[in-house]
């Protein structure tokens, strides 16, 4: 640390550090545009000039940018007295600027508007033309309004040179520089949301809130957490007359930082869908017709099944709805909502976590790696937001050639010369070609049993006493030397594998090495991916049970409790139909009407994450808290209410059945630290959910009725549905949406953390359940399973944008969507006798339409799971293919949307409607 | 034999074709290959140092101290750079040294190459320099064939590979570290330093950008020795430098002279002064980016720190002559325009400010603009002033605007509500 | 990885011998692609006239270069020619030395005998006219440069024989 002086205050610093992020740690004022804390430093907008004193007789200083500038330990400097240019630097950004601020969805949460005012410009004198230029169609999710830019290049630098995204880019020079992309079309990166954050003024902005808009301080927002994957982003919601308009990140510094990935952000469209059950309905029998229910009604039916029902958890739920449920049918009853095959690989990942002396990564720590193998895990589209940290991972190598030099770590151009093309080593072993190749020092295609054998030679070759494979080809033991060495070499290494592949020997292996590699010093750092925003949650509920869903199909009651659920997704077809038909009472408790509710007899409309307060357990067992950013139609309640019990009070408040939950999960005891209490005030006060600016209230519901409603009132404890209270940034687990005095963008942030750019203050990233210390070293055998097959093996294949199923309701992420479709070598497809226009008939599953990839193996069939035309649980390991009769591509077949690098050409294979690479 | 006393020019004249490598090495060329090779690389740089020979891409430091902040070698490349990417307005030396005697450049890229130890040289040639362009890829390619480039030259154990790259039009180029940018195919923004290019240059690797003229001198240094080098400038100075005048001048031209003349000497005795009914208003001494001198400075030595203590930059030391029958104002407007167009992009104050500058001088011009637009220019130029922004051309572009407002501000004012009195060309 | 929702957007042409022959032998020179770049599109621009975006995207496909770099690249430097121009491309300088000695006065000349302002081309196809920074000549200002060719110490008679000269070349 160092003390310097700034204007006379005197600061204690890193001195390591840049002087801007920690002038803004002190909590000062002082306008940037271009630098930002993820994306260090480039100096390019001029703003953050300040004054250095050379010694203590220098009364002129010599001007310096501070983004640029490490601090000396006991110099002086002075923000004030470089006032002048960074007035003159505004005034000079603003003279093309087209002062559209009320037409402009960044209007009142606008950082240039913010800078514009704390540097004093407010009187235009220049009298000259605009340069203006046109606006590119960037596709569903991101608007462009280029003449609002001031050139900051923040955009190129996050979609470039941290998203690692080919197709943006700065176009021409001097003061017709563009952002944009080579030709309109629709942004490849997953997370070009971020854009609509990064950009400091309204260039590129979340289209999907455009068309529903609202300013800031209109919405009423709540701490949420994503519900869209098992990676459980921080996220802040924002609601306005009832629909929910839009998602923007928050913060926090263990899991999602300042980015979230584009389904998050795009995918919550159901919320407002017109297929959302708002009504409360039951019918007799199975084809009888329905009659409408009062909630007072529904949960009368409900409560009646107590005792006779069996449950059926979700995946998808919160751990309080799940607890409620098992509440209600008893710990026996209480089954797991997932498919049979995810249950074994849950467990499995449940007992890594719980068992091997392993530590569970966060986002942080995957960033920190220095050494990474993918086990046939597709994070881009299983966990966007742990790909998006891979990127940052494989940069570390230029981190320690930097400080070789002694160059500082802010220096961020310098920093990627000094790099060029070196990476840190990054492997990924996958069934097909993905969306992280281009930083990976070696991609090997095989199959997930392959790709463990090849996993389990590594454990064996870090630690002899890991169990060996015999049968390795010359090819991958030379794969295997070279993965093990660079691990072994690594300060922090990390291994990635996950659910997705369907393949527990994946899992296994993952947990092998990661045991060789946690000897003494090496923090074994592991990251399974888990396919849903709860899965981890349901799992510890079951609390050891061995309650699969297949057992409870097998079970022979008579009437069932589905939370959450479409059952089709999670067993093949027409086992669940036969279940559901041999049921006498089937409740089906949800947020949006699904095959499973058409066959029940009760059916109760549940809140989304939008509109309920609970707990999510995320892939690595951390718990977080979201509350519930409006209140739902009085029908509508969150499950956790349907479901609980009179024992809890007839509709407790949610840190009840929270703390029924903390009685079963492991270090349950931490849930309690997830919030406050629901009892918390803050100076007698709670906490707001809307803006003191928030503008209508008296009048916005007045074409309806002139009286003002009541307030609703949030009985679940600790913010209210209002502007009363006091805005919740005393505690950092309530941390609403930033604001200071003076900063109305999410720049305001920095005011919040202990220091720029790292926790806030009040820490609140969640609650670790397994502490990582428990495990002791013991081994997985290295054995795959290798099915003899008939027909193609199946590989699974998922997309960010589809294969999720509620945020696939969501028209934004319609739009980025595609049909099912089967991927096959080229050679295959010519061998099955398909041309350009011919579909795929999948055993008796219906017909797809297909596509080419290079890297898919002969014989093997990647299936696309989730999207529609095809129930991937409905598939076996082998599949028989046959080219389709009759064959029509479905208009919801959009090939375009699919990104892929090894897509086959239309030369070698007669088809153009392919990415190619 | 006796010494050159015109190392730079010895083998162009008028009229005659460029050496070829045999008469190129005939009269003598190559020889400081030969001695190079003999040096330890740090003495080679210490004998560079102590001749006092100052860089003449504008900044005139001393080129072997700027060597000297080179690593030892790593095993890794290393490369040499030569900034030919001329293109400071009213500057035209390196054109004429790569056209009339390409040899000359590469004896001294080999030399310098030898003492960095560089595995690798560019010569960074701007893409309008198309005869240069023919004429340094004829002489590359000769001294492939005579073994002075290529793997071992002339049987040492050091092997170096020469290329010529060729650019495509932008001023900021000339900058060396947007220039190390282009190189790398990237956009020509600048880097900022530290780190320096000595350190992390060209691909992250130690790099050296010298400039044509600057390397020019390197063969002559070398062969002749550092008490040669020493006598051949006067007035203190060591060595000699291209300089030349345009504008409506006599005899325009370039000519190699001591370093330490006076403009005097330069203008009078090398152009013939005025063309008759012209006299000098002001001149700039050294490319557009070098404030305003007055007739009463020509008496001046063309010496850095000379002319800076008059208010000025020698810069590249070819001055243009403002005469008494052109526009100050649509002179240092139509500098301004330059700059402005040539910004690159990444800064404020030289992307935004200098358009704004231009529109304001523009409005002067067609007698639209304000005593306030006067004002404005002049906060203007403390605004771009060095230090600001993040690369030279900003502050550079503020010179000439600085000082004309300086000398002509009653001429300023005077195109307010009037517009330009001057007999439009 | 190129994104097709757009289906009108234009193709990569096929590279000829001669393209591919000149960019193979700038590669040697450089340990990445990516510098080559620039190289590239100027020898498509000396076969082509110009660059095209089929070109500009058959240059990316050929450096695996992603074309949204390359754009950022074509669109900065000045003598890259993202719009066709004209058989013959005059590159009139209008920096001071030459502004001095009249370069205005030879544009309106240029401009009133071709009827064609900066950045257009006349409708025979025959010239582009297009302003030049400094073309370091200045003691032979004003002067131009018509493809390769360098004219000095201009008049507008002189000015008048050239394009005679460039046009019966064709
Ligand atoms: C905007 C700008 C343009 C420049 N253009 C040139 C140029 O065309 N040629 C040149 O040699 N140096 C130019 N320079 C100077 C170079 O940055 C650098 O100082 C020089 O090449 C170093 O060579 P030297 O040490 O041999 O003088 C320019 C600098 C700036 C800021
Ligand atoms: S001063 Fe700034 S904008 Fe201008 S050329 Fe230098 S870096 Fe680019
Ligand atoms: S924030 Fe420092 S220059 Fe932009």
């Amino acid at each position: 640390m160092a003390k310097i002086t700034v204007d006379g205050k005197v600061f204690e610093v890193d001195p390591n550090n840049n002087l801007l992020e920690e002038v803004l740690s002190h909590k000062q004022d002082l306008p940037y545009f271009c630098w930002h804390p993820s994306m260090g430093s480039v100096g390019s907008c001029r703003q953050c000039a300040m004054i250095e004193y050379a010694n203590d007789d220098d009364q002129r200083g010599r001007q310096i940018m501070a983004c640029m500038t490490s601090p000396r330990e006991g110099a002086r400097y002075s923000i004030e007295k470089a006032a002048k240019f960074r007035a003159q630097a505004i005034e000079s950004i603003m003279t093309s600027h087209p002062h559209d601020c009320p037409v402009c969805e960044e209007g009142g949460e606008c950082h240039l508007q913010d800078m514009t005012v704390m540097s004093g410009h407010t009187y235009r004198r220049y009298d000259g033309k605009k340069s203006t230029h046109t606006n590119q169609d960037l596709g569903p999710f991101i608007g462009h309004e280029m003449n609002r830019c001031i050139t900051c290049y923040r955009c190129v630098r996050f979609y470039r040179d941290y998203a690692g995204g080919t197709d943006f880019g700065p176009q021409a020079s001097h003061n017709h520089t563009y952002f944009g992309r080579f030709q309109e079309g629709t942004l490849e990166s997953e997370f070009s949301g971020n854009l609509a954050e990064v950009c400091p003024t309204g260039v590129f902005t979340d289209k999907v809130f455009s068309k529903q808009y609202s300013r800031k301080w209109d919405l009423q927002t709540s701490p949420s957490v994503c519900a869209a994957c098992g990676v459980g982003c921080n996220i802040n919601p924002g609601e306005r007359y009832g629909t929910l308009r839009r998602v923007v990140n928050r913060f926090n510094d263990e899991v999602n930082g300042y980015f979230i990935c584009d389904k998050g952000r795009f995918g919550t469209g159901y919320v407002n869908s017109n297929q959302r059950l708002r009504v409360n309905m039951s019918r007799s029998s199975h084809d009888g017709q329905p009659s409408e229910l009062t909630p007072t009604e529904a949960k009368a039916h409900l409560r009646a099944m107590k005792g006779k029902a069996i449950g059926i958890g979700s995946p998808r739920a919160s751990v309080e709805a799940n607890f409620a449920l098992r509440a209600l049918v008893g710990k026996d009853n209480f089954y797991a909502g997932v498919s049979d095959a995810e249950f074994g690989l849950l467990s499995q990942v449940l007992d890594i976590y719980q068992n091997r002396p392993v530590h569970a990564a966060s986002i942080k720590d995957i960033e920190k790696s220095d050494a990474v193998l993918v086990l046939g895990e597709d994070v881009t589209n299983t966990a966007a937001r742990i790909a998006l940290a891979l990127r940052q991972s494989v940069k570390n190598i230029g981190r320690e050639m930097a400080a070789k030099l002694k160059l500082p770590m802010w220096h961020d151009a310098a920093i990627r010369t000094l790099a060029m093309d070196k990476k840190s080593p990054l492997y990924i072993l996958s069934a097909h070609a993905t969306r992280l190749d281009d930083i990976a020092k070696q991609v090997h295609i095989a199959s997930a049993a392959d790709s463990a054998r090849i996993g389990f030679a590594v454990a064996h070759a870090l630690d002899i006493s890991a169990p060996a494979v015999n049968d390795l080809t010359a090819a991958e033991t030379t794969l295997v030397n070279s993965i093990a060495a660079d691990l072994k070499a690594a300060k922090n290494p990390l291994v990635v594998a996950g659910t997705s592949s369907l393949e527990p020997a994946l899992l296994s292996a993952a947990a092998n090495i990661a045991t060789a590699l946690a000897n003494g010093d090496k923090h074994a750092n592991i990251a399974l991916c888990v396919p849903e925003a709860n899965s981890l949650g349901l799992m510890l509920l079951l609390d050891g049970a061995q309650n699969t869903l297949g057992k409870a199909m097998q079970s022979g009651a008579n009437e069932a409790i589905v939370l959450e659920n479409d059952l089709y997704r999670r067993a093949a077809s027409a086992a669940v139909t036969t279940f559901l038909t041999s049921l006498q009472n089937l409740a089906v408790i949800d947020s949006l009407q699904t095959r499973t509710g058409e066959a029940a007899n009760l059916v109760l409309a549940a809140g989304t994450f939008a509109e309920t307060t609970g707990t999510f357990v995320n892939y690595e067992g951390r718990a977080q808290h979201f509350y519930s950013t409006f209140k739902a139609a009085k029908e509508i309640m969150s499950s956790a209410k349907w479901l609980c019990d009179t024992e809890f009070g007839q509709e407790p408040r949610i840190h009840i059945l929270t703390g029924g939950a903390a009685a079963i999960l492991p270090n349950g005891y931490k849930l309690q630290k997830l919030t406050p209490g629901a009892d918390w005030t803050f100076n007698g006060a709670k906490a707001p959910r809307q803006h003191h600016r928030y503008s209508g209230r008296t009048a916005m519901r007045a074409h309806i009725n002139v009286h003002e409603p009541k307030q609703e009132q949030d009985e679940d404890g600790l913010m209210t549905f209002s502007m009363e209270g006091v805005p919740p940034t005393t505690d950092a687990t309530i941390f609403n949406s930033p604001w200071a005095p003076g900063w109305n963008s999410n720049q305001a942030l920095f005011k919040f953390q202990k220091h720029t750019g790292a926790e806030l203050s009040q820490a609140g990233h969640g609650e670790l359940l397994f502490d990582g210390s428990a495990g002791a070293k013991a081994w997985y055998a290295a054995t795959v399973t290798k099915a003899t097959l008939q027909g193609f093996a199946m590989f699974p294949l998922y997309h960010l944008f589809g294969s999720e199923e509620l945020t696939a309701k969501s028209d934004a992420i319609q739009a980025r969507a595609t049909a099912a479709y089967v991927a096959l070598n080229p050679a295959d497809a010519a061998r099955l006798g398909l041309g350009a226009s011919d579909g795929v008939q999948v055993q008796n599953n219906g017909a797809v339409p297909f596509l080419v990839r290079n890297s898919v193996q002969p014989g093997t069939v990647g299936i696309s799971v989730g999207l529609s035309g095809l129930n991937f649980q409905d598939m076996t390991t082998g599949v028989a293919l046959n080219k389709a009769t009759n064959w029509q591509n479905p208009k919801d077949w959009r090939a375009g949307n699919i990104i892929v690098s090894d897509a086959g050409s239309a030369s070698a294979y007669g088809r153009g409607t392919q990415g190619n690479g | 034999m006796t010494l050159t006393n015109k190392p730079l020019t010895k083998n162009i004249e008028a009229g005659r074709a460029a050496f070829n490598f045999a008469q190129y090495q005939a009269a003598g060329g190559y020889q400081s290959v030969a001695k190079a090779l003999t040096y330890k690389p740090r003495d080679l740089m210490k004998l560079v140092q102590d001749s006092g020979l100052g860089g003449r891409g504008g900044a005139g430091f001393n080129t072997g101290l700027k060597w000297s902040f080179i690593p030892e070698p790593d095993g890794g490349p290393r490369y040499l750079v030569v900034n030919a990417d001329e293109m400071e307005p009213g500057t035209f030396k390196d054109r004429l040294l790569m056209e009339n005697d390409p040899h000359l450049l590469i004896e001294g890229m080999i030399t310098a190459a030898i003492a960095l130890q560089a595995t690798m040289s560019y010569i960074f040639l701007r893409g309008e320099y198309k005869e240069a362009e023919k004429a340094l890829l004829k002489a590359i390619k000769e001294a492939y064939e005579a073994g002075m480039l290529g793997h071992n030259i002339q049987g040492s154990s050091y092997s170096l590979d020469m290329a010529l790259h060729t650019s495509a039009g932008r001023y900021i180029c000339g900058e060396e570290t947007a220039l190390i940018n282009a190189l790398e195919g990237k956009r020509a923004n600048p880097r900022f330093k530290p780190p320096f290019p000595q350190v992390s240059g060209l691909w992250g690797r130690p790099t050296l950008v010298n400039n044509v003229e600057t390397i020019c001198n390197i063969p002559g240094i070398v062969a002749n020795g550092v008490d040669w080098f020493k006598g051949l400038g006067i007035n203190g100075q060591f060595g000699t430098r291209i300089s030349g005048v345009s504008g409506r001048v006599k005899n325009p031209g370039c000519w190699e002279m001591p370093v330490g003349t006076t403009f005097r000497t330069l203008f009078e005795d090398y152009a013939g002064g005025m063309q008759d009914g012209y006299q000098m208003k002001a001149f700039l001494p050294g490319g557009g980016s070098t404030d305003f001198l007055l007739p009463e400075h020509l008496d001046l030595p063309m010496i850095p720190g000379d002319v800076q203590k008059a208010g000025s930059r020698l810069g590249t030391s070819l001055i243009m002559v403002l005469d008494d029958k052109t526009c100050p104002v649509g002179c240092v407007h139509n500098l301004i325009k330059f700059f402005a167009h040539e910004s690159c992009g990444w800064c404020t104050p030289c992307r935004d400010g200098l358009p704004w500058a231009e529109h304001m001088l523009l409005k002067l011009e067609k007698g639209e603009g304000s005593l306030q637009d006067i004002e404005i220019l002049k906060e203007a130029c403390g605004y771009m002033a060095p230090g600001n922004t993040f690369c030279a051309l900003a502050p550079g572009a503020a010179e000439p605007l600085q000082s004309g407002l300086k000398y002509f501000m009653d001429e300023f004012v005077e195109h307010v509500n009037h517009g330009c009195k001057y007999h439009k060309h | 990885m190129s994104n097709l929702i757009a289906s009108t957007a234009p193709k990569a042409r096929q590279l000829t011998p001669e393209e591919i022959h000149d960019i193979e032998h700038e590669k040697t020179h450089y340990p990445y692609a990516q510098a080559v770049g620039l190289e590239a599109l100027k020898i498509v621009q000396k076969y082509q006239g110009w660059v095209s975006d089929e070109s500009l995207l058959a240059v990316a496909d050929y450096l695996k270069l992603p074309p949204d770099e390359l754009e950022g690249v074509a669109t900065f430097f000045n003598m890259i020619f993202r719009r066709p121009v004209g058989k013959n491309v005059i590159l009139l300088c209008d920096s001071v030395a030459c502004w001095m000695l009249g370069c205005d006065s030879l544009k309106s000349h240029i401009s009133s005998k071709l009827g064609i302002d900066y950045g257009q081309t006349t409708a025979d196809n025959q010239f582009t006219l297009i302003p030049v920074p400094c073309l370091g000549d200045c003691d032979k200002a004003p002067t131009m440069m018509v493809g390769d060719v360098t004219y000095r110490n201009l008049t507008p008679a002189k000015i008048d024989t050239i394009l005679a000269e460039c046009k019966a070349r064709g």
